[in-house]
């Protein structure tokens, strides 16, 4: 492949070397970042996902949407390698992670956040190490480690929780301390899975906030599973923009935009039985989708 | 299940885990600091119930056996039985219950709440091998310090028996001191050693597996720390006597 001399170093002017292999780059831009291909799993005999297929693509929000138990972690769980699927195929930014052994999953791990519904936080380590973990396994100097904690923590706005450990933090900070965790390294996916389950309004806006920003500031793709339909409001109809002091604005969904890039699936016993945009979710006549929307 | 395909599973599991942490040994990233983190709680944490256990069992061997030996005339034999019966058998066995009882249920629940809680998951999802990060280290500190404890466990155990020798039934320091020399022999030495490696490996192979395959929540934490204790005590117990018998043939025919 061309990327292995890039991988190897061995590539010394960058923008040479990506105006000679455009095409390829400008495939790769558009290969979807997760991609399911009739993926089918059961434990025991009780069947949780029934040849599902979805993708999410480059710098796309997916909400995925389910009672509790039709298979959201599972999906999720599924993408990190934690899980094999019985059938079907599992592809992340175009390769075939299905049959990867624990080596090659590490590699793509490496690119992937994960947040976790409780946040899964490392009790004996304080929030700092928490956040540092990925760059202390890899061994980054003390100094960046420190400089990036920082900036992790100010994102998710809990700078002064540094030196805490896991059990003085509250559930939201947990959370978000989470979420800087996930974020470190900028992986270019994101999965949360209930990041907000638990929360006051305004401490899961903010992690709403957190999303919309990754999603239209740094270009990630991420998978967002909640049962909190105001999520879904908020990071479907809402989209961030930088101004020219740096400063981020939320603004509308509206004339000056047309379509923010996020859209929703819904599972219902192993199947996906919705899959589009907010809008047309809305006006689904199915009742299913509409008591899941209202509650009634 | 019947109990021998019970016992086939949990010996395949624990032999993969071996096979596994083995393998993390020998790939970057090595975890040096957690091996020392483990070794300072396994080791210097155990110390001091291994010591008093040490203690007190020599001390009831002097006990009890010294009457029986003076009955015979053979009280200045004392500290060559206890000598024998603590380096041999209860020195390495009983540091090894009091070690899986102690350490084998802290490490069984501990992995087993991060299990629960999701942080192994968290771990690998972060691209960390919970193997090489947890268990390898907590194996190879078990390796060093069980023998180290055993080797305390003796000592403190012969100290223990002199006392009571000494002080009990009037017997002469030095005597004992000569005897306990002379039950201390290269065999008894080498099977002292032996014995709280393999014990180690056991205990700490048993209490991972145990942890790292809790299911059912909070109470599953609870069933595998169980398991863990009962089951490495077990294992401990009946190795012994194969161990023994083992070594017994080995050393006996090849060194002396
Ligand atoms: N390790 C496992 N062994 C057996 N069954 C499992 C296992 N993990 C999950 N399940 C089952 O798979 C189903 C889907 O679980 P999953 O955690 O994906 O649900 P979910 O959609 O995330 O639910 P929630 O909204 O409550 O988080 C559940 O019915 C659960 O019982
Ligand atoms: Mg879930």
């Amino acid at each position: 492949m061309v990327f292995d001399e890039l991988r190897n170093g061995e590539v010394r002017d960058v923008e040479d070397f990506s105006r000679e292999h455009a095409s390829v780059i400008k495939e790769l831009r558009q290969l979807p970042a997760i991609e399911f291909r009739d993926v089918e799993l059961a434990f025991d005999d009780q069947i949780i996902l029934d040849k599902v297929s979805f993708t999410v693509k480059r710098g796309e929000t997916k909400f995925v949407l389910g009672g509790s138990g039709t298979g959201k972690s599972t999906i999720i769980n599924l993408i990190l390698g934690l899980l094999k699927p019985d059938a079907g195929h599992i592809l992340i930014e175009g390769e075939d992670i299905t049959h990867f052994d624990d080596v090659e999953l590490m590699r793509i791990r490496q690119n992937i956040g994960m947040v976790f519904q409780e946040g899964a936080l490392f009790d004996s380590l304080s929030v700092y190490d928490n956040v540092a973990y990925r760059l202390h396994e890899s061994k980054t100097p003390e100094d960046e480690v420190e400089h990036e904690v920082r900036r992790m923590l100010r994102f998710v706005d809990l700078e002064a929780a540094i030196d805490k450990m896991p059990s003085e933090l509250s559930g939201g900070m947990r959370r978000r301390v989470g979420i800087a965790r996930a974020l470190v390294g900028n992986p270019s996916i994101v999965l949360f899975d209930e990041p907000t389950a638990g929360l006051d309004p305004p401490t899961a806006r903010t992690i709403c906030e957190l999303a919309i920003k990754l999603r239209d500031i740094e270009d990630v793709s991420s998978i967002f599973v909640t049962h909190e339909m105001n999520n879904l409001e908020y990071i479907s109809t809402e989209y961030a923009i930088l101004d020219r002091e740096g400063g981020v604005h939320f603004e509308l969904e509206g004339k000056t935009r047309c379509q923010v890039n996020t859209e929703v699936i819904m599972l219902r016993q192993g199947q996906i039985v919705f899959s589009g945009r907010d809008e047309p979710l809305r006006a689904s006549p199915d009742p299913y989708i509409q008591r899941f929307l209202n509650g009634k | 299940m019947n109990l021998i395909t019970q016992f086939l599973f949990e010996l395949q599991a624990i032999t993969n885990l071996l096979w596994r942490s083995i393998k993390g040994l020998a790939k970057k990233p090595r975890y040096f600091s957690d091996i020392i983190v483990q070794m300072d709680q396994i080791g210097v944490g155990s110390l001091g119930i291994v010591v008093l256990t040490g203690f007190f069992t020599g001390g009831v061997l002097i006990l009890q056996a010294y009457p029986t030996l003076a009955y015979y005339g053979a009280q200045s034999n004392a500290g060559q039985g206890v000598a024998t019966a603590l380096i041999r058998e209860l020195g390495p066995v009983l540091s090894a219950l009091m070690v899986a009882g102690r350490v084998g249920s802290a490490i069984a629940a501990e992995l087993g709440s991060m299990v629960v809680s999701q942080q192994i998951a968290a771990m690998r999802a972060l691209g960390t091998s919970p193997v090489r990060k947890l268990v390898t280290p907590r194996l190879i500190a078990m390796l060093i310090c069980l023998p180290l404890l055993t080797i305390a466990a003796d000592l403190f155990g012969l100290i223990g028996g002199g006392i009571v020798a000494n002080q009990l039934y009037g017997l002469d320091t030095n005597t004992y001191v000569a005897s306990v020399r002379t039950g201390t022999d290269i065999n008894a030495l080498l099977t002292g050693i032996i014995k709280p490696i393999f014990f180690g490996l056991l205990i700490a192979l048993i209490s991972c597996e145990k942890g790292l395959t809790t299911t059912g929540g909070t109470a599953g934490v609870g069933v595998s720390t169980t398991q863990a204790v009962v089951l490495s005590s077990i294992c401990v117990i009946i190795s012994d006597f194969f161990l023994s018998k083992l070594l017994q043939s080995a050393l006996e025919s090849t060194l002396f």
